[in-house]
């Protein structure tokens, strides 16, 4: 059965046989994998730098407090209240549902329920546009409020499923000793299992609000029409929000909306990223105490 | 936390028939609270899968003028003007079909790399700064890598990248010759192709890093290469989450319409050359609905949403479809 | 990732308390020259002179000296944690893997330092195969867990017969003759071992290290792996780790007892004696040999 291919046991441990060619064709692909990581940061780098550098051109306390057109304020203070609004619908909402997967539903609901969070979560956004227009903005007007309604079916999956990772991770011990006591479920629910998740909860909310803060299609649908000259923060009306005037002043042509358009892009793109890498951090942070 | 079992466990004493009534009325009280935790969560999760069935309908419903006007002629049809009343979405199918493809093609392989490379060559540290930076391109929003794509990618690859594979590969009818501007399905799918790389390039990440160690193991000590034991042991073991991944990032692609609107050039025509203008179902809704006039011109940008519904519909099923496949063929095959 | 130390090179110990080499000398065995490095003979395939491992700060092993004879099986044995399984895994730089790994000393295969700069890892494991102790077979037909490996090395002509012989070889061919396509993880704990073994001796390595083979598996696949080994002695140089000292004297040419030496500090796995078989169990020079073949502890 031997062949020459079978190398001499007293020969040097070097290469035999066909093995130096299949080493370079090895190396040859971890070149090609770390160029290929090299390429993803560069593309970032170019990205980030651009909007930094010409972005900190626009940047001045004028152009963050002042209305249009010398500033972009009430974009900045109409997307803090869509956001919030949003939030304030989606929290609660996901952390029932979360609730209902880990403590309440058997295998058979929880199955579907899961499914809509996926399907929701992978709806695209201008979908999403679509169905607010119909439902809340036709034959009616624009408002923050529709637009806020968007971004918490954004959010909701996402808050949804980062609660019930972190509600999963609560020792069932913490169940059984509250049910051993006598207490009732709501109230063990509410005073110990949810306290014990909460920095869990929070930062995968950051993590919603970060992801939901830089959608632009369901605001065109619900928030494009405005007046970015005064200050609002009514959402019964359409509110200036920070996306659509970045793509509003990206479609003009007019390069003074450039530039204005890049220093809201970098102000957008710096909270978004610190809150991404933050809550990040900090949630696997609080995964790893839990562990423990 | 409230001292429930304090009170229930003091039953007994000198005054029971008080005891008895607030120990009553406590467990009252909690079985109050107990149903309506239940239904308040039950609730929540109902409402879920009601937005779910109500997107589905008002996207329907929306559409509903232009199904009946159209049928599905609607889909083949490229003649799109709204002045005449006379939409049809082939070009727009094509469009998104094209531009998916495309960024698929590129970025899975790319991403599927740097997946491997993150979780079995870069030593822990480097992982440790550059897995957070991959995760970081997916958090751009899609606005800004738009315009960042309309100013920067644009003029970029009209002055070098077009022009280049214009002259290297021009008898390939997919490389004509470029147009006026950078504004192309080609950019399109390369910002396509940006976004989809970091979705899956995290997924493939977490799955290599699951191959359990000692099938590695087995694999090296039987004087196989590095590459040898990727090809043969990781990247068939998790090949079905790999495709299921890439699906997530073509779901993604299939969606986009902010960045694609913003530099895809809103073009009507379907062309063989990738260099030429066109446009997507999703991002022609975004470009034209704030200025849709007439209620057919509405409907049919809906019509063009509910097709979108249906292709990404499709390739989720698709996606398990593939799944069964290759976990079969994984416990058997080579 | 090893940073072995070319000058720690030691004189080879005296007799000392610690490394006692009861076997008579190997024929054609010359005296220890004057560098005070002993050759290597004909008959030895591994030279191990006074290798100490580190992991990190910690030394799993300290100065192991011990010569592999050609065509024979040579167990390691010792209660666990003293350095066994981290010596074995030295034989074929599996080590190397772990980021902390250090080791000092030397390992001649056939005469050649297997750390040296030149020594390409991947050669070392063709020529020298591993099989675990949990069985890992591949997610793969079982005639591709075979083929898998002799098709990388280009071995594609007589496919069939390579695997016939290897399955044959491990005691198996007759079970799986009529699957071999089917899935590896169908069989039992057992035949998955075997499977293991046959998918190492398809590739005709020079030598076999068995990490605790048989400790996953019930007494009857245990009794079918050690009748095995039987039969691939000659044909393959094999060292085996075990903790089941029975398997060692029913199996076993050559003995090497291990065990832990707190005498420098924190303890370290150590050799403590190593002699043929019929000695170390009938009767062993050092105290702790005695204590642990006759059952005191471990």
């Amino acid at each position: 059965m031997s062949s020459g291919a079978i190398p001499d046991p007293s020969a040097p441990l070097t290469p035999s046989g066909n093995l130096r060619r299949r080493q370079i064709f090895s190396k040859a692909t971890e070149y090609g994998a770390t160029t290929a990581a090299i390429l993803a940061i560069v593309v970032l780098g170019i990205v980030v730098y651009t909007v930094v550098a010409r972005g900190a051109k626009a940047l001045n306390l004028d152009f963050v407090f002042t209305a249009a057109p010398t500033g972009i304020g009430p974009e900045l203070l109409g997307t803090g209240v869509i956001v919030l609004v949003a939030t304030a619908i989606a929290m609660p909402l996901g952390v029932l549902i979360a609730l209902f997967l880990t403590e309440y539903a058997g295998n058979r609901a929880a199955g579907p329920i899961r499914h809509t969070l996926d399907l929701m979560n992978g709806l695209p956004s201008i979908i999403i546009g679509l169905f607010i227009f119909g439902l809340l903005v036709d034959h009616k007007q624009q408002s923050g409020l529709a637009a806020a309604v968007a971004l918490a079916i954004i959010e909701l999956p996402l808050i949804a499923r980062g609660s019930q990772e972190i509600l999963l991770l609560v020792p069932n011990s913490m169940r059984e000793a509250a049910d051993a006591l006598g207490v009732a479920r709501w109230r063990s629910v509410l005073g110990v299992i949810l306290p014990s998740a909460l920095g869990g909860i929070v930062t995968s909310t950051v993590l919603a609000v970060a992801r939901a803060a830089g959608e632009t299609a369901p605001l065109i649908f619900a928030s494009s029409v405005f007046d970015a000259s005064r200050f609002s923060i009514n959402p019964l009306e359409a509110l200036p929000n920070v996306p659509v005037t970045i793509y509003t002043l990206s479609e003009e042509g007019n390069p003074e909306g450039f530039t204005q358009a890049w220093g809201l892009s970098l102000l957008l793109v710096s909270l978004i990223l610190l809150a991404s890498l933050g809550a990040r951090a900090l949630l696997a942070r609080s995964k790893r105490k839990m562990a423990s | 936390m409230s001292g429930t079992t304090v009170n229930s466990a003091r039953v007994a004493g000198p005054r029971p028939a008080r005891s008895a009534r607030s120990a009553r009325r406590l467990r009252r009280i909690d079985r109050i609270g107990d149903g309506l935790l239940y239904g308040v969560c039950l609730l929540a999760a109902l409402l879920a899968v009601a937005v779910i069935v109500l997107i589905g309908y008002e996207v329907v419903h929306g559409a509903s003028p232009a199904i009946s006007k159209f049928g599905l002629s609607f889909l083949f049809d490229t003649t799109w003007q709204p002045n005449f009343g006379v939409f049809g979405a082939g070009s727009l199918l094509f469009g998104t079909l094209v531009s998916s493809f495309f960024a698929l093609l590129l970025g899975a392989p790319i991403a599927i790399a740097i997946g491997l490379y993150l979780s079995l060559l870069a030593p822990a540290g480097v992982r440790a700064v550059v897995s957070p930076l991959v995760e970081m391109l997916a958090a751009i929003p899609s606005v800004i890598l738009g315009f960042w794509g309309v100013l920067v990618l644009a003029p970029f690859v009209h002055e070098h990248i077009e022009p280049w594979l214009h002259n290297a590969f021009g008898f390939i009818p997919i490389f004509g010759s470029p147009e006026t501007t950078g504004a192309s399905i080609f950019t399109a799918s390369l910002i396509l192709t940006i976004m989809v790389l970091p979705i899956i390039a995290s997924i493939s990440r977490d799955l290599f890093l699951a191959v359990p160690r000692d099938l590695q193991d087995g694999a090296s000590a039987l004087g196989a290469t590095r590459w040898e034991v990727v090809r043969g042991v990781v990247l068939p073991s998790t090949s079905s989450g790999v495709v299921a991944a890439s699906l997530l990032g073509l779901g993604r692609a299939l969606g986009e319409a902010i960045a694609v609107s913003q530099v895809v050039g809103a073009g009507s025509e379907i062309h063989a050359s990738l260099f030429k203008t066109g446009d997507t179902l999703a991002a022609r809704i975004a470009n034209q609905f704030p200025g849709a006039l007439t209620e057919l011109h509405r409907a049919s940008l809906f019509y063009s949403g509910a097709i979108l519904l249906v292709i990404g519909l499709l390739s989720n099923l698709f996606a398990q479809w593939i799944g069964r496949r290759f976990s079969y063929e994984g416990a058997a095959a080579r | 990732m090893n940073g072995y130390d070319w000058t720690e090179r030691r004189e080879p110990a005296a007799p000392s308390s610690r490394v006692r080499i009861q076997s008579e000398p190997l024929p054609g065995a010359a005296a220890a020259d004057s560098n005070g490095h002993r050759s290597v003979t004909p008959e030895a395939v591994f030279d191990a002179q006074d290798v100490s491992v580190f992991y990190g700060r910690k030394k799993a092993l300290t100065g192991v000296s011990l010569r592999i004879r050609r065509g024979q099986i040579t167990a390691l044995i010792g209660p666990s944690g003293c350095g066994k399984t981290t010596f074995l895994r030295s034989l074929n730089r599996m080590n190397d893997s772990v980021p902390s790994f250090r080791i000092e000393g030397q390992v001649l295969y056939h005469g050649h330092d297997m750390y040296a700069g030149n020594v390409d890892r991947v050669e070392v494991r063709r020529r020298i195969g591993m099989v675990f102790q949990k069985p890992n077979p591949f997610p793969k037909s079982i005639y591709d867990n075979i083929a898998w490996a002799p098709r990388n090395l280009g071995l594609k002509h007589g496919l069939d017969e390579r695997v016939e012989q290897a399955l044959r070889g491990a005691a198996l061919w007759d079970e799986v003759k009529d699957r071999l396509k089917d899935s590896a993880l169908g069989l039992s704990g057992g035949q998955q071992q075997r499977l293991c073994i046959a998918r190492a001796i398809a590739i005709e390595p020079d030598v076999l290290l068995l990490d605790e083979p048989a400790s996953a598996l019930d007494p009857i696949a245990t009794a079918s792996i050690e009748e095995l080994m039987h039969s691939l002695k000659g044909r393959f140089t094999i060292v085996i780790v075990t903790h089941n000292m029975q398997q060692a004297a029913r199996v076993a040419d050559h003995t090497a007892f291990f065990s832990l030496d707190a005498a420098t500090g924190e303890p370290s796995g150590t050799l403590v004696e190593f002699a043929d078989t019929e000695t170390i169990f009938a009767h062993p020079v050092d105290p702790r040999t005695r204590d642990y073949v006759s059952g005191r502890f471990g």
